[in-house]
């Protein structure tokens, strides 16, 4: 068991090794298997974690406050919570994530832990060697807030949501980021429920075809007997029909569904830095006006803060502009898209084999 | 209505006519309205064999072979079963009204039936094959407000001699649709053909119209109610006996056509139809019929069979369908969204691509759902028919048993009377036994009546069901095989589009 991590250390694991293999029902909690391989090639390291030891490293990589400039980090989102017998609000939250008994949910939490792995401040942070390599599970208890925590909640703070930026580059980016998060969340809102009729309509084929089952007659009769081959053929056809739907449908979730559910989620954070980067400018700006209207006792401590603030300020934009071009979110999840939109237009080619 | 109980084969037209003494042709006086007033839809008047039978035997005076009797004109095993189950020689031809010469072509090849008489009968028809082919198009909306109704071209082109023109069109309204229906059914049903039923009114589906709502679900509607028209004409038609009513060729040929009223929902009929119903549901329950043919409590069970299988392949295309709409709209939705999000990326010119391909394909996509959803409509709708269909038929054997149920009371009341006459011998009122005397020939007559009309009904319903067997058969593969083709074109068009897609989307690297 280890307490709060702030040491700085090398990964010890291939990063894009990381692999969730599969998650394990243990009452109503999931345990998810995760194995990486090493770097100096000798095996590897499989841990059992659970979503609280997964909620454990990102509360880490938050409350780095040492780190210059930690606020302008794009993290890596990680998905809610998932449950075994989860109520609709919980389902409707996960969207793509809680179909297909888990699968996408465990490739969610690898991309999180892959995107973790390769970024260069967080990886450094010695809690990610611990989740990838311990065999005992981490610490679970709850880390202090911080204003990760506070973001969402503090009603007060959306105003400076709309401040107007003293750079043009990040007014831009954050006027993009306004439409991309939108767009992008309503895509996979759409697309989810394209799926999800899709799958609809597969099992009313089922129905069909099985209620054409129920016609076949037996009997002399010629015209009986035709009917009822008829009533054959076609109850195969459905059925064939509706094992295509369903074909269909895995391969929209599991391609383009969890490659859209990504980006929205990773707008969000790109959203959250880019408004934490604000709340610094805002924070900065007032620092310089009680400079600038203190009183000469004050004087001094306010320039300290105002400094302090500047530098601050300074880093977070340093960091967030190499994030922001880096992981240009197209760019993280087009590798996602590519083969989401390849492997839908394969798989719905190879539906037309009836 | 003479007796021609030496005739054992029963078509013989000319013999008949010599027979009868009656002329046919100057008949219009009584035969032209074609409602038999005396035969409401549901009830069946026990004087009804007697001079109305011939008010509507005469029916037809344009029509030559007006008295050309029914003719077992399908190759069905049942007719081996009517050759040899001897029934009382006195099947004689009372009831079909107009009747149909000769076999269709195609049938007369093993028609055991066929006197050279009828090879002359046929001939004289022109060597008719079924060729009539009846179109109902350009719905119009006439009128306005809650009065407007809509307009429907009915346009058939025939080669049969018995239409005056090849190619020839009228306009008419629902309730023409309707009044046809009923009259055809209050003469026929009775006496055991399968008259098809009209389509459904539809309170909701008629208001939107009328409103005036242009969109897309009166659209639909409109279209629905359409092909259920022509559908039903096409079907009426394809029946032999049917084909050849005036009433028939009364709505297909003349331009003028009397309102019918009658159909309204509430008008007094439509009350008296209600009654009647209610009425006969009773009835049906009471009547307990000694089926001495096993033929038909198995064709009775198998319709049962039918009708329950037939509802639950209907419920279960009609949730088909409604999924497919539900994803085309999902899939349009989508389309648009992705559209948006493609003009809102504008990192990369090939995001930008990726996004608005993906939509053009959605589009396509649903495109397809669309003709998916078309087709199952064919589907839908063809299962409606048949399950209304099997109501007709189902409503043709409770006639069945009607007339069974006829016969025996008139039989009972014979046995009383004669029971009451043996005692009147025994006392001494010279002019009430005379009475009773008259009463029981008039009965005995009248028993003689009822089986010949059992076994005429029954006769005509072997027939009927084989026909409609057949028909059912031919009718679902057709409509599955054009089904089945339009989704192999589906299918085939989705992967063009795919393919043409996949480059593109392997580019995006």
């Amino acid at each position: 068991m280890m307490e709060e991590v702030n040491e700085v250390s090398v990964l010890s694991v291939h990063g894009h090794s990381i692999t969730v293999t599969e998650a394990l029902k243990e009452g109503d909690a999931l345990t998810f298997l995760i194995v990486s391989e090493k770097l100096s090639g000798t095996g590897e390291y499989p841990v059992d974690r659970t979503y609280e030891d997964f909620e454990w490293l990102q509360q880490h990589l938050f409350s780095q406050e040492a780190v210059p400039g930690i606020h302008g980090v794009i993290f890596p989102p990680l998905p809610a919570k998932a449950q075994v017998n989860a109520s609709s609000k919980v389902l409707k939250q996960l969207g793509f994530l809680a179909l297909g008994e888990w699968q996408p949910y465990c490739k969610a939490l690898e991309t999180f832990l892959r995107q973790v792995a390769a970024h260069s401040i967080l990886s450094k942070n010695k809690a990610v060697e611990v989740f990838l390599t311990s065999s005992d599970p981490p610490g679970r208890q709850k880390v202090k807030k911080n204003i990760f925590n506070r973001l969402s909640q503090a009603v007060e703070e959306m105003r400076k949501e709309s401040h107007k930026d003293v750079d043009e580059f990040f007014q831009t980016q954050r006027d993009h980021n306004l439409t991309l998060t939108v767009c992008s969340k309503t895509a996979a809102e759409k697309f989810l429920d394209v799926v999800l009729t899709e799958q609809k309509v597969a099992v009313a084929c089922g129905h069909f075809s099985a209620a054409l089952h129920l016609c076949v007659e037996p009997g002399e009769d010629p015209d009986k007997q035709a009917f009822s081959k008829t009533c054959v053929k076609l109850s195969e056809v459905f059925d064939s029909i509706k094992k295509n739907m369903m074909s269909v449908a895995e391969n929209d979730i599991s391609t383009l569904g969890v490659g859209l559910d990504l980006e929205s989620r990773y707008q969000e954070a790109e959203k959250e830095m880019l408004f934490r980067r604000t709340c610094k400018l805002v924070e900065l700006e007032n620092a310089r006006r009680n400079a600038e209207k203190a009183k000469p006792v004050k004087k001094a401590a306010m320039e300290e803060v105002k400094k302090a603030t500047e530098t601050e300020f300074k880093h977070i934009c340093e960091v967030a502009k190499q994030e922001v071009h880096i992981s240009s979110p197209l760019r993280v999840s087009s590798h996602l898209f590519r083969p989401a939109i390849a492997l839908l237009g394969e798989e719905v080619g190879g539906v037309v084999s009836i | 209505m003479a007796d021609t109980a030496s005739d054992p084969p029963p078509e013989r037209t000319d013999f008949h006519e010599v027979e009868d003494g009656k002329d046919l042709f100057p008949e219009p006086a009584d035969a032209q309205e074609s409602q038999p007033a005396s035969l409401p839809a549901e009830d069946i008047s026990t004087n009804s064999n007697g001079p109305k039978q011939d008010s509507l035997f005469d029916e037809d005076p344009e029509d030559l072979f007006a008295e050309a009797t029914e003719e077992v004109s399908l190759d069905s095993p049942e007719r081996d079963v009517l050759l040899s189950d001897g029934p009382s020689p006195a099947i004689t031809p009372i009831t079909p009204p107009t009747s149909v010469i000769t076999p269709r072509i195609g049938h007369a090849h093993d028609d055991m039936f066929t006197h050279s008489s009828f090879d002359e009968i046929e001939e004289e028809e022109g060597g008719d094959s079924f060729d009539i082919h009846i179109n109902v198009s350009d719905p119009e909306k006439v009128g306005d407000g809650m009065n407007a109704y809509m307009a429907y071209k009915v346009t058939t082109k025939t080669s049969l001699s018995l239409f005056k023109m090849k190619d020839f069109s009228v306009k008419r309204r629902f309730s023409d649709f309707l009044g046809l229906h009923s009259k055809l059914a209050s003469k026929y049903l009775h006496i055991g053909y399968i008259v098809p039923p009209a389509p459904e009114k539809s309170l909701v589906g008629m208001t939107k119209v009328k409103v005036g709502k242009e969109d897309q679900s009166s659209n639909e509607f409109v279209e629905k109610r359409r092909s259920a028209l022509e559908r039903y004409l096409m079907r009426t038609v394809k029946h032999p006996i049917l084909l050849k009513d005036p009433d028939v060729l009364q709505f297909l040929e003349s331009s003028e056509l009397p309102r019918a009223v009658s159909t309204q929902a509430l008008s007094s009929a439509g009350l008296l139809r209600m009654v009647n119903k209610a009425a006969d549901a009773v009835n049906k329950m009471t009547i307990k019929m000694n089926e001495s043919d096993a033929w038909f409590e198995e064709k009775q069970q198998h319709f049962e069979n039918l009708d329950v299988q037939l509802r639950k392949l209907h419920m279960s295309v009609e949730s088909l369908v409604c999924h497919r709409k539900e994803l085309s709209v999902n899939t349009a939705q989508f389309a648009k969204s992705t559209a948006m999000l493609g003009n809102s990326e504008d990192h990369t010119a090939l995001s930008r691509a990726l996004s608005q391909l993906a939509e053009v394909e959605e589009k396509m996509d649903q495109l397809h759902q669309d003709q998916a959803n078309a087709d199952f409509h064919l589907f839908s709708e063809l299962l409606g028919d048949y399950v209304r269909l099997i109501t007709a038929v189902k409503g043709v054997f409770d006639h069945r048993m009607k007339t069974w149920q006829k016969w025996q009371d008139s039989q009972m009341l014979l046995q009383k009377k004669r029971e009451a006459e043996a005692k009147l011998q025994f006392t001494n009122k010279p002019d009430k036994l005379q009475q009773a005397k008259d009463e029981i020939k008039e009965l005995e007559g009248k028993v003689q009546q009822g089986e010949r009309d059992f076994e005429q009904i029954s006769k005509t319903i072997r027939k009927e069901v084989s026909r409609f067997e057949k028909e059912r058969v031919k009718d679902f593969k057709t409509t599955i095989i054009k089904y089945l083709e339009s989704l192999v074109q589906t299918q085939q068009q989705m992967i063009k589009y795919w393919e043409a897609f996949l480059p593109e989307a392997k580019a995006i690297s």
